[in-house]
C-alpha cells in the first residue's frame, strides 16, 4: 500500500496528470460550448487531428511554435464553422454530419501530411515547447514543480476553465448560448439570434479543439503520427456528459481521467501489470455510459441538443 | 433572392440522382487535392477506376473489400430507418470478429465451424447493439453518444485480448491465434480472395430489403422511425421495435466482423477494421437507407479504397485520398438530401 502511495505522490506523477489533462481540458471545454448551444460536434476527433497536423506543419516549416498554435486554432475554428454550416445553417442531422466532419478532417490530415512530409521511416519531429517555471509558485513543494513548471499551454488550460465558466454563466453571450441550447424558440422571441449564437459557440468550440490538437503535436509528442489523437476526441465527448455540461465539472472529469491514465502508464512501466492496462482506458467510457443512465432522470443535458432550429417552423 | 421551400413529395428519379450528384460533386472537389499533389486528375481517377473495376481480378478484390461495408451499411440503414441512431457499427463489427475468432479456433467440421462462427459473431454484435437500445428504452439515454462510446470499450477489450491471453507467445506480436484451416471460408474463384462471405453479403442486401419493405416487422420499423406517435397510436410497441431493430442491426454489423475473420485475415488484430463501421454510415446515407442501394454504395467506397492504392503507386498522390473522398461523399450526400425536403425557389426581390 505504501509503495502505491509513494508512487502517487511523486512529482513526476502529478506533472504527468497535468500534462495528460491539458489537451482533454481544451477539447472538453470546446465540445461543452458547442453542446451548450445545442450542437453535438462528433467532428471533434477529426478536428483535433487536422489541427494537430496543421499546427505541427506550420511550426516545422516556419520554425515558430506560436505560429503553429495559431494555425491549429484557426483550422479548428474553420472546421467548427464547417460543422455549423451543415448543422446550424442547413439544419442537417448533427450526429451524421459530425461523423462526416471527422472522416473528412482525418482523411485530409493524413493526405496533406503524407504529401508534405512524404513517407519517412522516422517521423519528422520539432523542438517543442519547453516548460516555463513560474517564479515563487514553482517553489511550492510537490505542487510547485508539478503544476507551476509546465508548458505555457498548460497554464492557458488552467486559466481557460474559470474563464469558460465566467463566459458561460456571467456574460450576456454566455446567457445567449445557454438559451439557444435550452429553448431556441424562447431565445428567438427574446431577440437572440439562434443561428449567430450557435455559429459562434461551435466555432469557439472548434478553436478550443484546435488548441488541444496543437498541444499534442507541439508540447506532448513534438511529432505528428496518424494515431496522435487516438480517441481523445471521443474521450472528450464522454467527459462533457460526465461533467454534466459544466466547465468546472468537465475539467474535473478531465483531471480524473488523466489520473487514471497516468496510473495506468505507471503500472505498465513498473511491470505491475496484473490488470490489463486497457481496462483503465475503458473506464471513462463505461463510467460515462453508466452515469448517463443515472443522470437521465435529472435531464441535465441541454434540452435542444441535436435539434436544428428553423425560424419559419412555428 | 433564393429561398428554401418545403417540399411535400419527391420524384422517384431523385433516389438515383442524388447519390450520383453527391459522388460527382465529391470527385470534383477532391480533384483539387490531386492537382495540389501535382498529378493529372483524369489520369489519377483513371488509374483508380481501372485498378478497382478494370479487370476480373480487380473486381473480386473490390468485392472482398465491399463485403464488410455492405454488412455495416445494412446495419446502419436498418437502424436509421427506425431512428435508432446506431453509431456503434464499428464496435459491433469488432465484437463479431472476436466472437467468431473464438469459435473458429475450436476444431470441428468446417461447415459447422462456419455456421457457428456466423452465429457467434451475429450474437455478439447484436448484444453490443442492445446496450444503447436498452439504455434508450429504459432510461431515455441518448443512443448517439452511448453507441459511439461503446466503440472504444469494445476496441480496448479487443486490445486487452490480443495483448493478453491471445498474444502470440512465439513472435510477441499482438495478434490472436489463427482459426482452424477447416474454418476458413472457401474461396469461390481460384487465384482470387473472393470468399463465401462476399456472396452472403450480396444475398443479405435483398433479404434486408424484403424485411424492411414487405414484412410486418419492416413496416413497424418504418412507422416507428417516421412517426413514433402514430406507431404508438396504431398499437405498435415502439420500445420493442427499437430493441428488435438494434438486435438486427448489431447482428448485421457483427457479420461484417465474421467475414473479415473467416474470409480475409483468419485471425484478429488491432487494425482488423480500418473504420468499416463508420464507412457503414457513409454507405447507408449514399444508399438513402435503402438496403438495395447499400450494395452499389459499398462497392463505390470499396473501389475508391482499392483504387487509391494503385493510384498512389502510379501517380504519387497519397492513397489517403480515399479517406477524404469518403468524408466528402458523406457531407455532399447530406447536402444533396436537402433537396428532398426543400426546393430552391427564386423569389422576387422585396422592396
Amino acid at each position: 500500500m505504501s509503495a502505491v502511495f509513494e508512487q502517487i505522490f511523486q512529482v513526476g506523477f502529478l506533472a504527468a496528470i497535468v500534462r495528460i489533462a491539458t489537451p482533454l481540458a481544451f477539447a472538453t471545454l470546446g465540445e461543452m460550448f458547442s453542446e451548450r448551444a445545442g450542437v453535438l460536434n462528433l467532428g471533434i476527433e477529426g478536428i483535433m487531428l487536422l489541427s494537430a497536423m496543421a499546427g505541427f506543419t506550420a511550426a516545422s516549416l516556419s520554425g515558430s511554435l506560436w505560429l503553429g498554435v495559431l494555425v491549429a486554432v484557426l483550422v479548428g475554428a474553420l472546421m467548427g464553422a464547417l460543422h455549423a454550416l451543415f448543422t446550424v445553417a442547413l439544419g442537417l442531422s448533427q450526429h451524421v454530419c459530425g461523423i462526416g466532419v471527422t472522416l473528412f478532417s482525418s482523411g485530409l490530415a493524413y493526405f496533406l501530411y503524407r504529401l508534405i512530409f512524404g513517407q519517412q521511416s522516422v517521423p519528422p519531429s520539432i523542438d517543442g515547447f519547453k516548460p516555463v517555471p513560474i517564479p515563487l509558485l514553482s517553489d511550492i513543494p510537490i505542487l510547485g514543480p508539478a503544476v507551476f513548471n509546465q508548458f505555457t499551454l498548460v497554464y492557458m488550460a488552467i486559466i481557460a476553465v474559470p474563464l469558460a465558466a465566467f463566459v458561460l454563466y456571467r456574460t450576456p453571450w454566455g446567457l445567449s448560448v445557454r438559451m439557444v441550447g435550452e429553448n431556441p424558440r424562447a431565445a428567438d422571441s427574446a431577440g437572440v439570434s439562434v443561428m449567430a449564437t450557435r455559429f459562434q459557440a461551435v466555432i469557439l468550440g472548434g478553436a478550443l479543439m484546435g488548441l488541444a490538437g496543437a498541444f499534442l503535436t507541439m508540447a506532448q509528442f513534438n511529432a505528428f503520427t496518424f494515431g496522435v489523437v487516438s480517441g481523445r476526441g471521443w474521450v472528450a465527448i464522454a467527459l462533457v456528459v460526465f461533467g454534466r455540461w459544466d466547465p468546472w465539472r468537465s475539467a474535473g472529469a478531465a483531471l480524473l481521467f488523466a489520473f487514471v491514465d497516468a496510473l495506468q502508464l505507471r503500472m505498465q512501466a513498473s511491470g505491475l501489470g496484473h490488470i490489463p492496462y486497457e481496462a483503465f482506458l475503458m473506464l471513462p467510457f463505461i463510467f460515462t455510459i453508466v452515469a448517463m443512465a443515472f443522470m437521465s432522470r435529472n435531464a441535465v443535458a441541454p434540452s435542444a441538443l441535436l435539434k436544428p432550429f428553423r425560424r419559419e417552423e412555428r | 433572392m433564393f429561398r428554401l421551400e418545403a417540399r411535400t413529395s419527391t420524384p422517384a428519379w431523385f433516389n438515383l440522382a442524388l447519390p450520383l450528384i453527391a459522388i460527382a460533386a465529391t470527385l470534383i472537389l477532391c480533384s483539387g487535392l490531386i492537382a495540389i499533389a501535382g498529378a493529372g486528375v483524369i489520369e489519377a481517377y483513371g488509374v483508380m477506376l481501372s485498378a478497382s473495376l478494370g479487370d476480373s481480378y480487380a473486381i473480386t478484390e473490390t468485392l472482398v473489400r465491399a463485403a464488410p461495408m455492405i454488412f455495416t451499411g445494412l446495419a446502419v440503414a436498418i437502424a436509421f430507418r427506425a431512428k435508432f441512431w446506431n453509431i456503434g457499427a464499428e464496435g459491433q463489427l469488432l465484437a463479431g470478429a472476436v466472437a467468431s475468432c473464438f469459435v473458429g479456433a475450436i476444431p470441428m467440421p468446417g461447415t459447422l465451424a462456419m455456421l457457428l462462427m456466423a452465429l457467434a459473431g451475429a450474437t455478439a454484435g447484436a448484444l453490443v447493439a442492445l446496450v444503447p437500445a436498452t439504455l434508450r428504452v429504459k432510461f431515455k439515454v441518448d443512443d448517439v453518444v452511448s453507441s459511439l462510446l461503446l466503440n472504444s470499450v469494445i476496441y480496448y477489450a479487443l486490445m486487452a485480448l490480443i495483448e493478453g491471453p491471445w498474444k502470440d507467445t512465439f513472435s510477441g506480436y499482438p495478434i490472436s491465434p489463427p482459426i482452424e484451416d477447416s474454418a476458413n471460408f472457401p474461396v469461390l474463384i481460384e487465384g482470387t480472395r473472393l470468399h463465401l462471405g462476399v456472396i452472403v453479403a450480396l444475398i443479405a442486401a435483398p433479404l434486408c430489403w424484403f424485411l424492411i419493405a414487405r414484412t410486418t416487422l419492416g413496416f413497424r420499423i418504418r412507422v416507428t422511425g417516421e412517426n413514433p406517435e402514430a406507431a404508438r397510436y396504431g398499437g405498435i410497441n415502439v420500445q420493442r421495435v427499437l430493441l428488435s431493430t438494434a438486435l438486427l442491426s448489431g447482428a448485421l454489423a457483427g457479420l461484417a466482423g465474421v467475414g473479415e475473420v473467416g474470409g480475409v485475415h483468419f485471425q484478429v488484430m488491432s487494425d482488423i477494421s480500418p473504420g468499416y463501421g463508420y464507412s457503414g454510415i457513409v454507405v447507408a446515407m449514399l444508399a438513402r437507407l435503402n438496403p438495395l442501394g447499400v450494395v452499389p454504395a459499398a462497392i463505390f467506397l470499396a473501389a475508391v479504397m482499392t483504387g487509391a492504392e494503385a493510384m498512389s503507386r502510379a501517380t504519387g498522390v497519397p492513397a489517403f485520398l480515399s479517406d477524404v473522398i469518403q468524408g466528402t461523399a458523406l457531407l455532399a450526400m447530406l447536402v444533396a438530401l436537402l433537396f428532398t425536403a426543400y426546393r430552391i425557389r427564386r423569389v422576387g426581390a422585396q422592396t
